[in-house]
């Protein structure tokens, strides 16, 4: 199982690869992540890799390579929708970041990145995972209702993700975060 | 039970479980998480050095007086710190000493692309290379038995995707070693002709043996699936996509990379049909092979530039599956200062007074992408300082032209620019933008700060008073948040004749992170001045700018810049 996790500097992307790969050892799976910290972090592009399986040799995933895409951020998702296989899955969590080269003028963010990316990919699924996590008490759940929304489409063990959620969280924000899973989980429906 | 470990955590587990007792090292991406993590294991020393260089000195010292130690750094970190490694080839250790470096393929953070397997060869000192964490902490361990078995520094090499790459690891106890004894002998530890001519006849000898020796390590290690069938030579995360890629190929997995096992690869080269040297950067093996009679092919499929990946190997030997569906032509998202960043005003003033800048390495640098677009020189840390001389050198003088560098690369290495701006009188201005962190490589501590690594206060080295020891007579000290008196501080700074110091105080706004009052936008005339900021705050609305207030910080240097008054304080 390939997971591509995108996003932007500072959206809590390293958390979910640190949840999926606390899924890995419940199951006793073998499991690589792979990230870049330093001068990405700064408002840039952040790429991280979780490969979940019985032997993981390369950390990184390849390009047609990915079993899902997991994108914070919708020009994230399109920039490396390359990535998927030909018949994997996008979530994408409903919310558009200006680049600095969108802001100064210098580019133009794509209009109906939606409609582009629902047009090439089959399985794609966007949610409005700020608002829900909002909802649950924290923007800063946003990554959790995401996850939440990845058990469901990958028809991941639910019981065992959640426990991945409770085992990677502070003990004092885990309420919230349980129940910013379960919103996720139940705002796709296949 | 098994955890799932960064490759640098890994790395500093390894280094306790071989009961190393002191660390240095200077920050540098990807790099930096093995000193942070070594430092909350129980029973070590663990320090920030100023600069790479000093780090190696401190781990030599204490490697001589017979404790086990490590210096950790990134690739250029080598080049500062070469002086004191190529001659500690010639004393060697007494206790185990291992470097770790760490290189940057497709510079996800770096200004070059350098190979630092080369200085392993010309240095005459082993180099481990693992190819994920687990082996990563075992090579650590493996590398200190070398170090200690042949008395000589040892290097341990990462690239980025295996520094910065998590894999499960077994958890061992740590194996307390007594401090050695430290015997005085001048011949092997003062290096001076005399002595340095007889150690490197031991360093010749050393080398011979090692090249022997490598040939009987298990990590040096041929894989043989199909015998007469394609061979590959490869190591660390090279060695894992090869054998994602093509796993029908032999592999000789390299765990040596200096010396090269050469005897067990040609040994291999007779069990295959074809053999090829997969690796990143710099033909290293391969030129290594082809001297001596191997014969292999490898650049000529894989070019010398950035990573490679699963999908580029299986490509070149024909083995992939599906068609290529080329990336979306998408905006770039280039990483940018921060919103309320205290280097943005700065810049805004460089700009504004048309002024030359040399600019150094920090997240400052970010001061070189539009729309600031200020500086017009990065190089190396600490050069902004010795090229702003340069300029005025070559200019007679008449260059205008600045020199601004963080808090942490000024004690790096900008300080001796600076003695060397006021012995050689060329008057130059320099820009210490102090924010009190190592802000780049994620926020560590430096003597300037007044902590240490571990948090815990530390005496601090005063900047403006170590500038006057230098002999600066013209220092100014401004809040870097008004743009106003960075203005006049630069204006003054530029037209005096001497040696002139700015320090731009103001603390990086990632490390205060409660919620400030935020700026707010009045009948804007959208006139566009403070979009020049960058301000990844500051955005274009329908009826003029409008403020994130999801991201602004405050700093209120929109406010300043605004001719119209329409963004009012927060
Ligand atoms: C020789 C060397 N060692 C380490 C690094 C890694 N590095 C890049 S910038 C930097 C320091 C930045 O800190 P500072 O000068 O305080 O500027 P800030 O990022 O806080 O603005 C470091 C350590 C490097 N580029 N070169």
């Amino acid at each position: 199982m390939n997971v591509l996790i995108v996003g932007v500097g500072g959206q809590g992307t390293l958390l979910a690869s640190r949840v999926l790969g606390q899924y890995a050892i419940l199951r006793g799976q073998d499991c690589k992540l792979s990230e870049v910290h330093g001068m990405s972090q700064r408002g840039g592009s952040v790429v991280t890799h979780v490969r979940i399986g019985d032997k993981i040799h390369s950390p990184v995933i390849w390009e047609g390579g990915a079993d899902v895409v997991l994108a914070f951020e919708a020009l994230e998702a399109l920039r490396v929708k390359h990535y998927l296989k030909s018949d994997g899955a996008l979530l994408v969590n409903d919310e558009e970041i200006l680049p600095m080269p969108c802001i100064t003028g210098a580019a133009v963010y794509p209009e109906n990145i939606k409609d582009t990316l629902k047009a090439a990919v089959k399985r794609t699924h966007f949610i409005k995972a700020q608002e829900m996590a909002l909802a649950a008490g924290s923007e800063k759940a946003t990554n959790v209702v995401m996850l939440g929304a990845l058990c469901k489409i990958l028809s991941f063990d639910y019981a065992l993700m959640r426990e991945a959620v409770v085992k990677s969280v502070p003990p004092k924000f885990m309420e919230l975060n349980v129940k910013a899973f379960d919103i996720g989980f139940n705002a796709v429906n296949l | 039970m098994k955890d799932l470990m960064l490759t640098n955590k890994a790395i500093a587990r390894g280094a306790y479980e071989a009961g190393v007792a002191v660390l240095s090292a200077y920050p540098g991406t990807p790099s930096t998480e093995i000193a942070e993590n070594f430092a909350k294991l129980d029973g070590v020393y663990a320090e920030w050095a100023p600069n790479d260089k000093v780090a190696v000195e401190v781990a030599l010292g204490a490697a001589v007086a017979g404790a086990r130690s490590m210096a950790c750094m990134k690739h250029v970190g080598l080049n500062v710190a070469a002086d004191p490694l190529f001659t500690a080839a010639y004393t060697g250790v007494n206790a185990g000493f291992v470097l770790v470096v760490a290189d940057d393929p497709g510079m996800h953070s770096s200004q070059n692309e350098q190979d630092s397997r080369y200085y392993a060869k010309s240095a005459h000192v082993p180099m481990l290379e693992p190819a994920n964490a687990a082996e990563a902490k075992e090579f650590v361990k493996l590398a200190y038995e070398l170090s200690e078995q042949f008395d000589v520094p040892v290097f341990l090499r990462e690239t980025t995707r295996v520094a910065h790459s998590h894999g499960l690891v077994e958890l061992e106890e740590r194996i307390e070693k007594p401090l050695k004894n430290y015997v005085k002998d001048a011949s092997k530890y003062v290096m001076m002709p005399a002595n340095a001519i007889r150690r490197h006849v031991t360093v010749e000898a050393r080398d011979n043996a090692l090249q022997e020796y490598v040939n009987t390590m298990p990590i040096n290690r041929a894989e043989y699936t199909n015998e007469n069938e394609l061979g590959i030579v490869c190591s660390g995360a090279v060695y894992e996509y090869v054998k994602e890629a093509l796993p029908n190929a032999n592999v000789f997995k390299i765990g040596t990379i200096h010396p090269i096992p050469v005897s067990a690869i040609c040994e291999f080269s007779k069990h295959v049909k074809e053999l090829y040297v997969v690796e990143e950067l710099e033909p290293f093996v391969e030129d290594t092979l082809k001297a001596n009679g191997i014969a292999c092919k490898g650049k000529e499929l894989f070019g010398l530039q950035g990573e490679l990946s699963v999908r580029k190997i299986a490509e070149k030997f024909g083995v992939m599956a599906g068609a290529v569906v080329e990336p979306e032509k998408v905006p770039a998202r280039p990483p940018v200062m921060c919103a309320g960043c205290p280097h943005r005003g700065v810049f805004y003033v460089l700009n504004k007074l048309k002024l030359t800048v040399n600019g150094d390495i920090g997240c400052y640098t970010l001061g070189a992408v539009p729309p600031l677009s200020s500086v017009d020189t990065c190089v190396c840390m600490g050069a902004s300082v010795g090229m702003a001389h340069g300029f005025k050198k070559a200019t007679k003088g008449e260059s205008r032209n600045v020199a601004v560098i963080g808090d942490s690369t000024f004690l790096h290495s900008g300080v001796t620019g600076l003695i060397n701006a006021v012995y050689n009188r060329s008057g130059i201005t320099l820009i210490i933008l102090d924010n009190s962190t190592t802000g780049m490589t994620g926020h560590q501590q430096h003597p300037a700060t007044g902590k240490d690594l571990q948090g815990n206060p530390a005496p601090v080295v005063l900047l403006d008073e170590l500038c006057k020891a230098c002999g600066v007579k013209d220092l100014h000290i401004v809040d870097a948040y008004d743009v106003k008196a960075v203005e006049k501080a630069v204006k003054e700074a530029t037209a005096s004749e001497e040696v002139s110091v700015i320090i731009a105080q103001r603390a990086c706004a990632l490390l205060d992170k409660t919620k400030q009052p935020v700026v707010t936008v009045e009948n804007c005339k959208n006139c566009g001045v403070c979009m020049r900021l960058g301000c990844p705050a500051i955005r274009k609305g329908a009826n003029g700018i409008e403020i994130d207030p999801l991201q602004c910080r405050g700093c209120n240097v929109c406010v300043q810049v605004c001719p119209f008054g329409s963004i009012k304080k927060a």
